[in-house]
């Protein structure tokens, strides 16, 4: 079905040319998870033969849209929500290009929620990595779209109270081509399921999970990046062809990772190629 | 014994905001705005202040979230910056346009792209034509004054529109300082419940925000207008109401350091007046005849007493934390409106600095008033890195 390339190992993939190092170190906080997300999309790149002059990372605000300024590619920052209409201009305008758009939960699912699900819609052929750490990390902790129930945050002292998106199921209803959801605890997986979304006609969407142990992580008893990647062990479920309507992540309890939607639909731009066929056609009778 | 506690900046806004009792407070994290919020957020959960707190999923949904509750009735507290604040900019305009008595504060910080998370005022200085009352801060004490002031004008039933509070970013909310803020007693005394003139209610239904053709709309501008102009006796009025019940000067319309027997005065907003006094201490032990008018309330434009206080000035140094891209300054612009078909014709000089979260230290300041002094300068930047400054691109 996508055109892989045979797996790349570890020592073997060269990252660093694929990063800014003059850029280096970079911002993000020790056990992190955003860096080893980055690293497996770029081994995706490599394992998804595609050419790194032709792939263009995009990404809003937030710890995850620094990512845009460490990548060795055309790469834009965005203001905050904005990376998708970003994109799709991009995309529009040089149809050639591999539009990535990497960016967090917060910016993605909430002030650029409704960019998501109409960009979904249109099937609009791009690939989102979204970042997802269950709250604002960069602006410092706060409750956003993914936060579970019960979760504490800087402005949910005592536990949320507002019911989250499951990213999954939202993707799926809203038209996307591709959804799956891994954590950085799974790069192999991830790296696969990156190269798989980047080949894919239409919207694809990648849902990884990353500790914060920053803000996130203290604040729910995992002070640690390695605390909440031994929670992504032991919670983890994988299991390929869920229904993403059982794919909600609460404060316990199993958290579904895998494939959820792998299907064919014509993109925006085999529509509007249609319709121009047929004008055209018309046309010269 | 200074009266007060020492708290940081964004904890003693966040207690005055409970202070004035709003009964609905909506914000979207930016930063440097997210410290106030979230101590907000802790004071509400805290069961501190009686009030919903929702942490909604972008700024255009704050502030709108603050338009629903005040045409509800209810008295609303919003907070941004920067791209925020822009992202609210529709919302705002309606909030003014629809006569509602919102009160935020905008912690100020420069606007994308590149992005710069660091303070100047381009922020508030984009919506001045908004139709909000714009009050400008240079402490963290003068910030939580304005802000109890700030809802007694919004509401007072001769004036019923928006007020911004505008408080330096980082400067203010992430330092510490003493405060000194009141009981909730003489808080509530000073601040009664908001007793709104309209509002959505089931029992006498109305509409706001309708259209209005060509036959109306250009009136609601007017009255407007209008009504801002008003509103300027009633600022001076509510500060000399709060100096006399606080027993702490609050300075209404602007400041007036050394302004009087000055030849030279500068004129300013903001944090950066405390530097802007140091330079002219230093000056005025040299001998020099520097004052400073510190701008508080920049709109409603206090045209009439700027140009009472300005008039015997021979150099006015405007220096400021804005640009009109492709003009001048916007505070320099306003300052030399004044003066147009008057007797008094002191030259005006403009001054950018502080850029983006750049220092601006006490020789930057003389530099500018030296400057000032020989010739006109239009809007010269004050600390431009010398690298950049091209050949024919004077700096
Ligand atoms: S705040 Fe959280 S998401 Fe941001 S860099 Fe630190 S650990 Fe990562």
């Amino acid at each position: 079905m996508t055109s892989t390339k045979t797996p790349v190992t570890l020592e073997e993939s060269n990252i660093e040319s694929f990063l800014r190092m003059d850029r280096m170190p970079h911002i993000w906080c020790a056990g992190c998870g955003i860096g080893t997300a980055v690293g497996c999309f770029a081994r995706a790149v490599e394992r998804a033969g595609l050419d790194p002059d032709k792939v263009s990372l995009i990404s809003g605000i937030g710890c995850a849209g620094r990512a845009a300024g460490y990548v060795k590619l055309d790469s834009f920052h965005t203001t905050h929500g904005r990376a998708l209409p970003f994109a799709t201009g991009l995309k529009l305008g040089n149809p050639e290009l591999n539009v990535v758009v990497f960016s967090g939960d917060g910016d993605l699912l909430a002030i650029g929620g409704n960019h998501l699900i109409h960009s979904a819609r249109r099937n609009i052929d791009l690939t989102v990595i979204c970042i997802n750490n269950f709250n604002y990390g960069m602006t410092g902790g706060q409750m956003g779209p993914t936060t579970p129930i019960d979760a504490r945050t800087t402005t949910t002292p005592y536990g949320n109270v507002e019911y989250p998106f499951n990213a999954p199921y939202l993707l799926a209803a809203s038209g996307a081509t591709y959804v799956s959801r891994w954590t950085v605890m799974h790069p192999r997986e991830l790296e696969r399921s990156i190269a798989e979304a980047l080949v894919k006609p239409g919207f694809s969407f990648v849902e990884v999970l990353s500790p914060c142990p920053a803000l996130y992580g203290r604040l729910n008893k995992e002070s640690k990046g390695l605390d909440t990647m031994h929670t992504y062990l032991k919670r983890s479920v994988i299991r390929n062809g869920a229904d993403p309507k059982d794919a909600e992540i609460g404060l316990n309890g199993p958290i579904l990772v895998g494939k959820y939607v792998d299907i064919e639909r014509p993109t925006l731009w085999d529509c509007c190629k249609q319709v121009f066929d047929r004008v055209k056609e018309k046309k010269s009778k | 014994m200074v009266k007060g506690r020492m708290l940081q900046g964004a904890r003693a806004m966040a207690e005055m905001v409970a202070l004035c009792r709003p009964k609905v407070i909506s914000a979207y994290p930016i930063t440097p705005q997210t410290l106030i919020v979230e101590e907000l957020s802790q004071i509400v959960a805290d069961g501190d202040l009686e009030a919903e707190f929702i942490n909604v999923e972008g700024e255009h949904s704050a502030a709108s979230v603050c338009l629903g509750a005040c045409a509800a009735g209810a008295r609303v507290f919003t907070c941004s910056s920067s791209q925020g604040i822009l992202l609210m900019s529709e919302v705002i305009f309606n909030i003014s346009g629809m006569r509602l008595p919102v009160v935020m504060i905008c912690v100020n910080r420069s606007v994308s792209a590149p992005l710069n998370i660091w303070n100047d005022q381009q922020d508030s200085m984009i919506l001045r034509d908004s139709g909000w009352i714009q009050l400008y801060a240079e402490n963290n004490q003068e910030t939580c004054d304005l802000l109890l002031q700030a809802y007694r004008i919004a509401e007072d039933h001769r004036v019923m529109l928006p007020v911004m509070v505008c408080a330096d970013g980082y400067v203010l909310p992430h330092a510490y300082e003493i405060v000194d803020l009141p009981d909730q007693e003489k808080a509530d005394a000073f601040l009664p419940f908001y007793e709104p003139i309209y509002k959505l209610d089931v029992e006498n239904p109305s509409t706001m925000g309708a259209y209005a053709d060509p036959e109306k709309y250009m009136e609601t501008r007017y009255m407007i207008q209008e009504t801002l102009k008003k509103s300027i006796p009633i600022v001076e009025e509510v500060a000399r109401d709060f100096s006399n019940t606080f027993a702490r000067p609050s300075y209404g319309l602007f400041e007036n350091y050394h302004v009087d027997d000055s030849s030279t005065v500068v004129v300013a907003l903001g944090s950066m007046a405390g530097t802007i006094k140091d330079a002219i201490d230093e000056l005025r032990t040299e001998g020099e005849k520097v004052g400073l008018l510190r701008m508080i309330c920049y709109r409603p434009f206090p045209k009439e007493a700027l140009y009472e206080a300005l008039r015997n000035a021979v150099n006015i140094v405007v220096i400021e934390k804005d640009i009109s891209l492709g003009a001048s300054g916007a505070v320099a612009t306003d300052m030399r409106a004044i003066f147009q078909g008057r007797d008094a014709s002191p030259r005006i000089s403009g001054f950018v600095i502080g850029l983006g979260g750049r220092d601006v230290t006490i020789d930057d300041i003389k530099l500018a008033i030296k400057k000032a002094q020989q010739q006109f300068e239009d809007a010269d930047f004050i600390g431009l890195k010398e690298e950049l400054e091209l050949e024919g691109i004077d700096a």
